[in-house]
């Protein structure tokens, strides 16, 4: 199946997170590589989203959003690394 | 852990833009530049989301990169027509100067280009666009001529046709102006271009990129079928995938 990147995620992300994860660095807890969300490889179908590693493909983050819900993990990405606003 | 880590992007949030110009950039794609009063201003390569809401309260959202950056509250946009799209039509075929659209941005902090001032990363950047892929690069490419910023520059550009280049003007004055620019037709080429067209080759990309022993910095953006394409031929050539950012819009 086709895949977008983790980029594409930040209107999502930005409805729950005061920073823009898509920059932020994560790892995974899988494989333990570190990277940008942002690169992440993403997988869209309804009725959610999964975000997996670049490098090992396990699943790092799922979405799934109704009308008047949002359901996130972030099982599988540990240490998120941001940067302070200015 | 990281010494790469961008200034945190403004505060992002659902606005109201008026648009106040609309013109065809192509035979399929509009450009639009859309007034945003509460616009915090973007970095070049951020994108932004645009709603939709039908009468009957169905809603379809759409990403699309931004063409410009800075700090105006003026931003512009240009958007190729998906033939079953369901915002695309819409933007290219039917919206009207004087018309408001919801815009969720700016979004993306992964995906930019700043200048040299700000990473004091000398390394060269290389762009690499399939058709309306181009559209961040036009931000990136006005930023940095803007800045007078010093990092080597170049664009490769792969469309169709003549016909599909976004912006040939602009880029063809940039490209007097420092910006090394090179155009890939795969369907039909220019009257007296030195190639037959063709799909992009490996070879063609080692030609036309920076090569790996300068350590550029590399920025893909288009369809996921090229931008995959383009990535692994990258780093069959030697690039480190630390080195690529990517921004694929879907499809083939």
């Amino acid at each position: 199946m086709n895949h977008i990147d983790g980029n594409a995620l930040a209107g999502q992300l930005s409805d729950l997170f005061a920073f823009d994860l898509t920059s932020a660095i994560g790892r995974c807890v899988t494989c333990g590589t570190s990277g940008m969300i942002g690169a992440a490889m993403v997988y869209v179908a309804s009725p959610g989203t999964v975000a997996r590693c670049p490098h090992c493909d396990a699943v790092l983050a799922t979405i799934v959003e109704t009308d008047d819900r949002i359901w996130l993990s972030l099982a599988g990405v540990t240490a998120i690394e941001v940067a302070k606003q200015a | 852990m990281s010494d790469a880590l961008p200034p945190a992007a403004a505060r992002t949030a659902w606005r109201v833009g008026t648009v106040v110009e609309a013109r065809p950039e192509t035979s399929s794609a509009r450009r639009l530049v859309i007034d945003v009063p509460d616009w915090p201003g973007n970095d070049a390569g951020q994108h932004l989301d645009v709603r939709l809401t039908a009468p009957d309260g169905y809603q379809a959202q759409r990403s699309y990169s931004i063409a410009s950056s800075g700090s105006g509250t003026r931003i512009e946009l240009a958007v190729d027509e998906l033939p079953h799209g369901e915002v695309s039509p819409f933007l290219v075929e039917d919206v009207m100067v004087g018309d408001r659209l919801e815009l969720h941005g700016p979004l993306g902090g992964y995906f930019v280009w700043m200048p040299q001032a700000v990473t004091h990363d000398p390394r060269p950047v290389q762009l690499i666009a399939g058709g309306s892929g181009v559209v961040p690069f036009l931000a990136m490419v006005r930023a940095h001529a803007d800045a007078g910023d010093p990092t080597p520059f170049r664009l490769l550009y792969a469309v169709r046709e003549p016909g599909d280049v976004f912006y040939r003007q602009e880029l063809t004055q940039l490209a007097a102006n420092g910006l090394q620019l090179d155009y890939v037709y795969s369907r039909t080429v220019p009257h007296g271009w030195p190639v037959p067209a063709g799909r992009i080759t490996k070879d063609a990309l080692a030609g036309f990129a920076i090569p790996a022993s300068d350590r550029p910095r590399v920025y893909i953006c288009g369809s996921t079928g090229f931008v995959e394409l383009i990535a692994g031929w990258l780093i069959e050539l030697g690039h480190a995938a630390g080195d690529i950012r990517t921004e694929r819009f879907g499809g083939q």
